[in-house]
């Protein structure tokens, strides 16, 4: 393997506590190292930023919703396809990006982490498939277990071991990486027409509210000791008056402690916590409740979230929350995708516009930046658009650029058209904060990798660190001003090394890397219970055999395991 | 005006996309530029020298730009698609997204086109003076913004599946049309001189269809509620109005329940 020197770059590290100092960078055999040998290449980043790869901790790229979404929106691709001249494959989709997209678009913008953040185990096989065909990037998936009917009657009973090896033996079978839950309880009353509005709302059939759900995933998440969180995307997403809910939630934390050996400090990470901070109680007098909120997550040390920002774009919706889905529906009358997937889950996909003429959607926008704008420590705070959710991915340069400078958001707000009624819904525009290099670096690298249990390796520019290095054109010492420019250097690096290769070069992939799929292996003594119910769930009620279910060694080609003891001390 | 006239010198193999010959491309350019413009057949790129003789510059806008093209073209994609001014004049037949996305200026066909034209026409003229096939003025597929504004008017007879998802503008159709007209409409207007085949205004929830022959078979969700004297693109006549889709949701308007309207010329 060949071996780098990054020279003169303005290195930022929260891993090393770095900001901004001129310091060299060495890479050998795809790790940061101490020094290189005097034949080593001079990459000459005299001007330019360096900071870790980033990690992105939750955004939807693999899977059957994610393709329900490609089929359904031939429109989305249609303008939107090229063929740029160079080793990369036709790129085509705006909001629901083709795999190889996906990829190089990350890579572009120096990301060389993403999490698929909802697999359905039963398509745990075509999640893989996808993951696989993403080009560069290193993937793992979460499967979702808030709905799981296994889950469901054990968490009734109090069974947190029997749980803990359910969830063992599913992150086995789908390669999965951690416990996802989406609107606890509720998709599961969606099949009864029903939804999960408060954490207190039983489950129909089931007899479990939403927050003994929430309870008993986090114990057995911290039973097993896995490297993530309990990642949980929380009840009546989307909804005015939310936050209570919301703030229920995440005091659920309390007093549970962390026990793993990956580093990981939070026991819960509240995902896409934008759409879960409205107060009002009508789309009429919905207005901020960011401030609240946060003063909740801040005082919780145990917690970790990310931003889920609207990016003003026309986009694809698409959550395993069916019950949301089928609202929207009924909100903006564009065609809906609905889908029961048997005793684990369910999905719904809808097309959606967010407008600057309409005022909510406004207000979607603000709350999004005052989240990461109140938050205390930006280590445990992500910047994330929820994609394709509140807006694709690709438009992260854009969300930094208004977090990074007032003049740049303030101009975007007051262009509005209803600009008064958002400042009056809204605290945004009292908030002088902006974030700096090195806040972004917490935000982007060393926070997520640390809430993921990838710290060690990633996230940071240590020696012995995986070598995943960004460079930007940003010389920091005369940051740019307008928003095109800032955009422009976080979408294109004028370096990306993924594991000590480089992959992109001004804005252009040079190489497909060597991406990896990330998953955790728990090691568990049988449990002979949750064995037979599993038998007897499948004879009774799925439709595929039980042999039919694991995802093969193939389908998953290039794997980084994480083997746990789940039984440790 | 300037003027630019293309004649077609060779015949592509496969089909040509012409998604560059249109006023706005070509405007500020001379000949020898607008030779130089690529045109995409399968998955190569050629120039437009390479199918055309190309003859006079064009103007400094595209205003100022009219193109006219001679020879077959029945093998050519995409002929003044997304134009928003000028004009352009094609002696011939086309094929398909002739006139799509269109915002203004003005089109004329002196032929055929295939499918899939003028689709989600926003603006300008779009004038075919013989048969048009299926999704004239149409959404694109998966879409739901279908033809929003301008005049699409054909001669002849157009296919099924007629300015579906309709927003706005007006839509003539001369001769007959197939199956499928106006689905999921919800604004404009739709001018019908021929007769219809079946299901005219299937989930239409606004806009306003006249149909001066028959139809084949009625949608159920249509009721008869009188007569009406109407002036109908220079056509005085007594027309039965019927309202619908009752099938769908239908918006209020000052406490008023909005419905689609289709007149049936008596």
């Amino acid at each position: 393997m060949s071996e780098f020197i990054i020279k003169n770059g303005h290195v930022f590290d929260p891993v090393q506590g770095i900001k901004g100092d001129k310091k060299d960078i060495a890479i050998k055999d795809g790790k940061i190292v101490d020094k290189v040998g005097s034949s080593a290449k001079v990459i000459d980043a005299k001007g330019k930023t360096v900071m870790a790869g980033a990690l992105d901790i939750h955004s939807h790229v693999a899977g059957p919703k994610v393709n329900a979404g490609r089929w359904y929106r031939p429109e989305d691709k249609h303008f939107d396809s090229h063929k740029v001249p160079g080793i990369t494959r036709i790129e085509g989709g705006k909001s629901i990006p083709t795999v190889f997209k996906t990829g190089y678009t990350y890579a572009r913008m120096g990301f060389g982490f993403v999490m698929e953040a909802a697999m359905p185990p039963m398509y745990a096989r075509h999640v893989h498939e996808e993951i696989h065909d993403t080009p560069i990037i290193d993937e793992a998936a979460l499967p979702v277990f808030g709905n799981n009917w296994f889950i469901l009657e054990y968490l009734k009973n109090q069974e947190i071991e029997n749980a803990a090896a359910y969830i063992a033996w599913i992150l086995k079978q789908t390669k999965g990486y951690g416990i996802k839950c989406v609107n606890p309880g509720g998709t599961e009353a969606w099949a009864w027409g029903l939804n999960c509005l408060t954490i207190h709302d039983p489950v129909p059939y089931f007899d479990i509210t939403p927050a003994e759900i929430v309870t008993g995933l986090m114990k057995a998440n911290e039973y097993l000791g896995l490297p993530h969180s309990f990642h949980v995307h929380q009840n009546d997403l989307g909804n005015p008056g939310n936050y209570t809910v919301t703030m229920d939630t995440l005091k659920l934390a309390e007093g549970i402690k962390p026990r793993n050996n990956f580093g990981r400090e939070q026991v819960l990470h509240s995902t896409h916590l934008q759409f879960h901070s409205y107060g009002g109680d009508s789309f009429a007098n919905i207005c901020s409740k960011a401030k609240e909120v946060m003063d909740v997550f801040n005082k919780n040390k145990n917690l970790t979230m990310d931003t889920g920002n609207v990016t003003m774009d026309e986009t694809t919706t698409m959550t395993a929350d069916g019950p949301f889905e089928h609202h929207l529906h009924a909100l903006n009358h564009l065609k809906w995708f609905n889908v029961d997937v048997e005793l684990e889950t369910g999905a719904g996909v809808v097309p959606y516009i967010y407008s600057p003429n309409v005022t909510v959607n406004c207000i979607q926008w603000a709350i999004g930046l005052e989240l990461a704008l109140y938050a205390k420590d930006p280590m445990r705070c992500f910047i994330t658009t929820d994609h394709p959710n509140a807006g694709p991915f690709t438009r992260y340069p854009r969300v930094y650029s208004w977090l990074m400078s007032k003049k740049i958001r303030d101009a975007y707000l007051n262009s509005f058209k209803h600009a008064d009624k958002v400042i009056d819904a809204t605290t945004l525009a009292e908030l002088d904060r902006e974030i700096t290099l090195y806040e972004l670096a917490q935000m982007t690298r060393a926070g997520p990798a640390k809430a993921l249990g990838l710290g060690t390796d990633y996230g940071g520019l240590k020696p012995g660190m995986t070598a995943d290095v960004a460079i930007y054109n940003i010389d920091p010492d005369n940051f740019p001003t307008s928003g095109p420019e800032i955009e422009k250097a976080f979408a294109n690096v004028a370096w990306f090394f993924k594991n000590g290769t480089i992959c992109v070069e001004n804005g252009k992939v040079v190489d497909m890397g060597h991406k990896e799929t990330f998953w955790v292996d728990v090691k568990m003594p049988e449990n002979k219970q949750v064995m037979h119910d599993v038998r007897e769930k499948f004879l009774k009620y799925y439709s595929l055999n039980e042999a039919n279910y694991p995802v093969p060694e193939s389908y998953a080609p290039h794997q980084h395991i994480i083997a746990i003891d789940g039984v440790q001390g | 005006m300037n003027t630019v006239t293309l004649t077609v010198k060779k015949q592509p193999e496969l089909y040509l996309e012409l998604e560059k010959v249109n006023p706005d491309e070509f405007a500020g350019k001379t000949a020898a530029e607008i030779e130089k413009l690529p045109v995409y057949m399968g998955k190569e790129t050629d120039t437009i020298g390479d199918f055309f003789t190309v003859a006079g510059n064009a103007g400094a806008t595209a205003a100022e730009t009219k193109i006219v093209i001679n020879g077959d073209c029945t093998k050519m994609k995409y002929i003044g698609a997304k134009m928003t001014d000028g004009e352009v004049v094609v002696n011939s037949s086309c094929d398909m997204y002739t006139g799509s996305w269109m915002k203004g200026g003005k089109l004329t066909v002196n032929g055929d086109v295939h499918s899939f034209c003028g689709l989600a026409l926003k603006g300008g003229e779009f004038t075919v003076n013989g048969n048009a096939g299926n999704y004239l003025g149409a959404a694109y597929r998966g879409d739901w913004r279908g033809m929003s504004g301008g005049v699409l008017r054909v001669k002849g007879n157009a296919g099924s599946d007629v300015a579906s998802f309709m927003t706005g503008g007006t839509l003539i159709v001369e001769g007959d049309v197939d199956i499928h007209l106006g689905t999921h409409m919800e604004g404009g207007t739709i001018i019908l001189k021929g007769n219809a085949n079946r299901r005219v205004g299937g989930q239409l929830v606004k806009g306003t269809i006249y149909v001066f022959g028959t139809i084949n078979v009625m949608m159920p969700g249509y009721k008869p509620v009188g007569d009406v004297e109407l002036e109908v693109d220079g056509t005085k006549a007594t027309f039965t109005d019927y309202i619908g889709d009752l099938g769908e949701r239908h918006p209020k308007s000052k406490g008023n329940i909005v419905y689609g309207h289709l007149y049936m010329k008596k």
